[in-house]
């Protein structure tokens, strides 16, 4: 009878750590040797000895952090590409998160974990899509993991931006985002629904957009928002973070329509804080449906719960069967969180 | 496709700030929806939609059939608000392919339906719209839509998007009922004018301007009548075989939450005067006659403790006479006349004020002190009753501003254009060693001094609280304001009406600001006054 993950895979301090591995998955501080899911700051740190990722993840987080800080070595492992530590298979399977961004598939002794980091099941013209894989243990985030968050086709949403800019042609559209990910996703779908115009990007997007160009992922043109004079603004669509959307930054902005693009806005109160004035619905995050749908297809007979709502979500496993236990890692959700 | 579509204008509505913007997006409602639909959304906004709603329970009901109990509890408590937590939560997985309803069709089916039917349908309906419609569709048949846009409001977009003077839609707009089909094909040219014969109607009122230096030098007194500005709200009074009727200012129908005024108006004309409440012939302050104001049901006891009056000032018809083309002397000889003859109890005129020079006239406006009186009214003899707000036959002349040098305490981003600045201030006056509130302003500033004030608000905050910012206790307001009132509102104890921000005292130490005994002298002078 194989050994149950959990007496392999534990919870400790600097985060899960693969005992008989050595390494952990996504740790929270700098460790000997490190499984990254994807280059969002709360699962990629700095300050690891040896780091191993898909080589997409490993190219954002040397953007991001510096060569000298994303590992003193580095080491890439394509999707479905295995290697075996210390007699634990490892392989990386697609999370459609964001670009690079990879469930980590361990074996040990014939038992099986899956740790998923951040996934969603939706459309996503900037990555490869997630592809379930069977097994004992499958370890999950529950960001949404309440029967309320139902996401929207994102095209649905982009549909409704488009509707706001013909009702206000005027107007600058500019949309909250994350730097890593949901920009490039945007640009991504907006290029889909005939968006071709040159679309103005904050400079905190700008590094993060070039790489995924670098990478093969095609955005069309981008221009820097930062030098661009009010009335050439009107009427486009504007990126940049989210705290700059509202703030001092946007008065370079002809009247702008302040957006927001997050999975929050599926709920008006959250929407309603900071000044946003069209809420999108668009999320990286597997909403409630799919994570239900993703637990029940990868057959597990066990979930892990890293960061989220995971009560509602223990309490709907339980419905269906599957034991879920929450982990309660710390330091989870803070960039992508969204 | 109307649910969906007016499920989008409601979120768009809430969502936007200006008023512009939201003009815009009601126009559009109006240009792109089918009768009925549009006009059943345009009675939803002007808070005209009468139907047979049902309970909030019964839709706890549905939803409690449909879901598990622990996740709604978990939903709802997470939501916070029980519609938006139904709506979210509807399960999708019995969706239909039922076309969505329309909003007459809503309308129309939940009047005809008996008790027993309403549950079944209004779960069809659910199952065919998405999670926005759903929303919409539980606010409506509940009656509790909140709409972010007042009637006023839907009547100028419609009045832009017909290109009509929105004082013309005032004109017939008591005469038409939802779906307001003879409305929109008037607008649309394709009908007559709706006829309000009969109808209690709302005639717009003549407005004011302010009236400014440069203007008082041009003015001959012998042209000119005074009247005092009275601190309480425009009132229209129609009465007349049709009905009767109390309108604000904007043609909002006030008349519930004040049966006494309308059981006096035994007589037919259309007068124009203000409302106050007046006890033994004094007129109270205004903070009175909020209490009045937006109730659905009066009691006996706020009849007694808070007895309203009309001061009446302009005579629109007397019976079916129009007496607008009147010139204002000729209207005040027929108003005088007629409450002479009609005597309505609760009414009473408003003085004309003797002067014989502009001089005089200025001496007595500086020294009226009493609460309930703002300033001067000046209205030209010749003048006939002009709707709208016509530069030059009538002036508003308020009393010179008081002021109190306040110190900043708190501030706050604005919204729309203002978001990214600190623009709405709380400020203080001294109690002891003490700063108390006395007072919130957003406006009276220059852009630039706006722009000054943000940037000394983030370079001295001591504290965050979401939006607001709590500064160091340095800098000096000087506020402006038309009276002090007593007030739980704040901790003072006191509150000012229209206050703003009348110049910034970088001069002047915190130290030296006023103190509440100062706001308690105001107080005591006007109720003396």
């Amino acid at each position: 009878m194989p050994p149950h993950p959990e007496t392999w895979l534990r919870v400790t301090e600097a985060g899960l750590y693969c005992e008989p591995g050595g390494f952990f998955v996504d740790p929270t501080r700098p460790v000997d040797r490190a499984i990254i899911t994807h280059g969002h700051s709360d699962h990629a740190r700095p300050g690891h000895a040896h780091v191993l990722a898909t080589p997409e993840t490993l190219a954002i987080m040397r953007e991001r952090m510096g060569e000298d800080r994303a590992g003193t070595t580095q080491q890439a492992l394509g999707y479905g590409e295995a290697l075996t530590v210390n007699g634990v298979r490892v392989w990386l399977r697609p999370a459609g998160h964001v670009l690079g961004s990879a469930q980590v598939c361990l074996e040990w002794q014939g038992s099986r974990a899956v740790v998923s980091g951040d996934y969603k099941r939706r459309h996503d013209p900037t990555c490869p899509p997630f592809e379930p894989e069977r097994c004992d243990v499958f370890v999950t985030e529950a960001t949404f993991a309440l029967p309320v968050f139902r996401h929207p086709p994102a095209a649905q949403e982009i549909g409704r931006l488009l509707a706001s800019l013909a009702l206000f042609p005027d107007r600058t559209h500019v949309i909250g985002c994350y730097a890593l990910g949901k920009a490039q996703r945007l640009i991504a779908l907006l290029r889909e629904a005939g968006w071709d115009a040159p679309i103005p990007i904050h400079g905190a997007l700008q590094r993060l957009c070039t790489l995924y160009e670098t990478l093969g992922v095609p955005l069309g043109p981008l221009v820097p928002a930062t030098v661009a004079t009010k009335d050439k603004l009107a009427g486009t669509i504007v990126l940049a973070p989210p705290s700059a959307i509202a703030d001092r930054w946007a008065r370079r902005l002809n009247d702008p329509v302040p957006c927001l693009a997050s999975g929050w806005m599926r709920v008006r109160q959250r929407a309603k804080q900071g000044g946003v004035e069209l809420p999108m619905v668009i999320s990286d995050h597997a909403d409630w449906p799919e994570l239900l749908e993703t637990c029940t297809e990868v057959e597990a007979s066990e979930v892990w719960i890293t960061h989220g709502r995971e009560e509602a979500l223990i309490h709907a496993l339980g419905q269906q069967g599957i034991r879920g236990r929450a982990l309660h890692l710390v330091g989870r959700g803070e960039e992508d969180a969204e | 496709m109307s649910v969906p579509a007016f499920a989008e204008l409601l979120e768009r509505l809430l969502f936007t700030p200006g008023r512009n913007g939201k003009v815009a997006l009601i126009r559009q409602w109006f240009a792109t929806q089918p009768d009925p639909d549009r006009g059943i959304g345009l009675a939803a906004l002007a808070g005209e939609l009468n139907f047979r709603t049902a309970k909030p329970a019964l839709l706890r009901e549905l939803i409690a059939t449909r879901t598990d109990p622990v996740l709604f509890a978990m939903s709802y408590d997470y939501v916070g608000d029980l519609a938006e937590t139904i709506a979210l939560l509807w399960p999708e997985d019995a969706r239909s392919n039922a076309p969505p309803p329309g909003l007459a069709e809503v309308v129309r089916t939940l009047d005809g339906a008996g008790r027993g039917e309403v549950p079944a349908i209004i779960a069809a309906w659910l199952d065919a719209l998405d999670s926005g419609a759903r929303l919409a569709l539980i606010k409506l048949v509940t009656g509790g839509l909140r709409v972010g846009a007042s009637a006023r409001l839907a009547k100028v977009a419609l009045a832009e998007w017909a290109g009509q003077e929105v004082g013309e839609i005032e004109e017939v707009w008591h005469g038409v009922r939802p779906p307001y089909l003879p409305l929109f094909a008037w607008l649309e040219g394709k009908g007559p004018r709706p006829d309000p014969a009969g109808q209690p109607i709302f005639r717009p009122l003549m407005l004011a301007h302010p009236l400014e230096a440069k203007d008082f030098e041009a003015l001959h007194a012998p042209d000119w009548r005074a009247e005092w500005k009275w601190d309480g709200i425009r009132v229209q009074l129609t009465a007349g075989p049709g009905g009767r009727r109390l309108w604000s200012r904007s043609g909002e129908d006030i008349s519930g939450s004040f049966p006494e005024i309308i059981a006096a108006m035994d007589f037919h004309a259309v007068a124009d005067g203000e409302l106050l409440v007046v006890r033994d012939g004094e007129v109270a302050p205004f903070a009175d006659l909020q209490q009045r104001l937006n109730r659905k049901t009066v009691t006996a006891k706020m009849l007694k403790e808070f007895p309203a009056a009309v001061r009446l000032y302009d005579l629109l018809f007397e019976g079916e006479d129009d007496l607008r083309p009147l010139p204002f002397d000729a209207r005040r000889a027929r108003l005088e006349a007629w409450h002479e003859r009609a005597r309505p109890p609760l009414t009473s005129l408003s003085p004309l004020i003797g002067f014989g020079s502009m001089q005089e006239l200025a001496a007595i406006r500086d020294g009226a002190r009493a609460a309930a009186i703002e300033g001067l009214m000046l209205k030209r003899g010749d003048s006939p009753y002009t709707p709208g707000r016509v530069k030059g036959p009538w002036w508003k002349w308020k009393r010179d501003p008081l002021t109190l040098d306040c110190v900043l305490m708190y501030a706050q981003r604005g919204h729309g254009k203002r978001s990214s600045f600190y623009s709405d201030f709380t400020f203080g006056v001294w109690r002891g060693d003490e700063l108390v509130p006395v007072g919130k302003a957003y406006s009276g500033y220059t852009d630039e001094e706006l722009v000054w004030l943000d940037k000394w608000i983030r370079d001295h905050t001591t504290a965050r609280f979401g939006p607001v910012r709590e500064v160091e206790r340095h800098l000096v307001l000087e506020v402006a304001f038309d009276a002090a009132q007593r007030s739980t509102r704040h901790k003072s104890g006191y509150a000012l009406r229209f206050p703003r921000i009348a110049r910034i005292r970088r001069d002047k130490p915190a130290a030296e600001a006023d103190r509440v005994e100062a706001v308690e002298a105001i107080v005591a002078g006007s109720l003396a006054g």
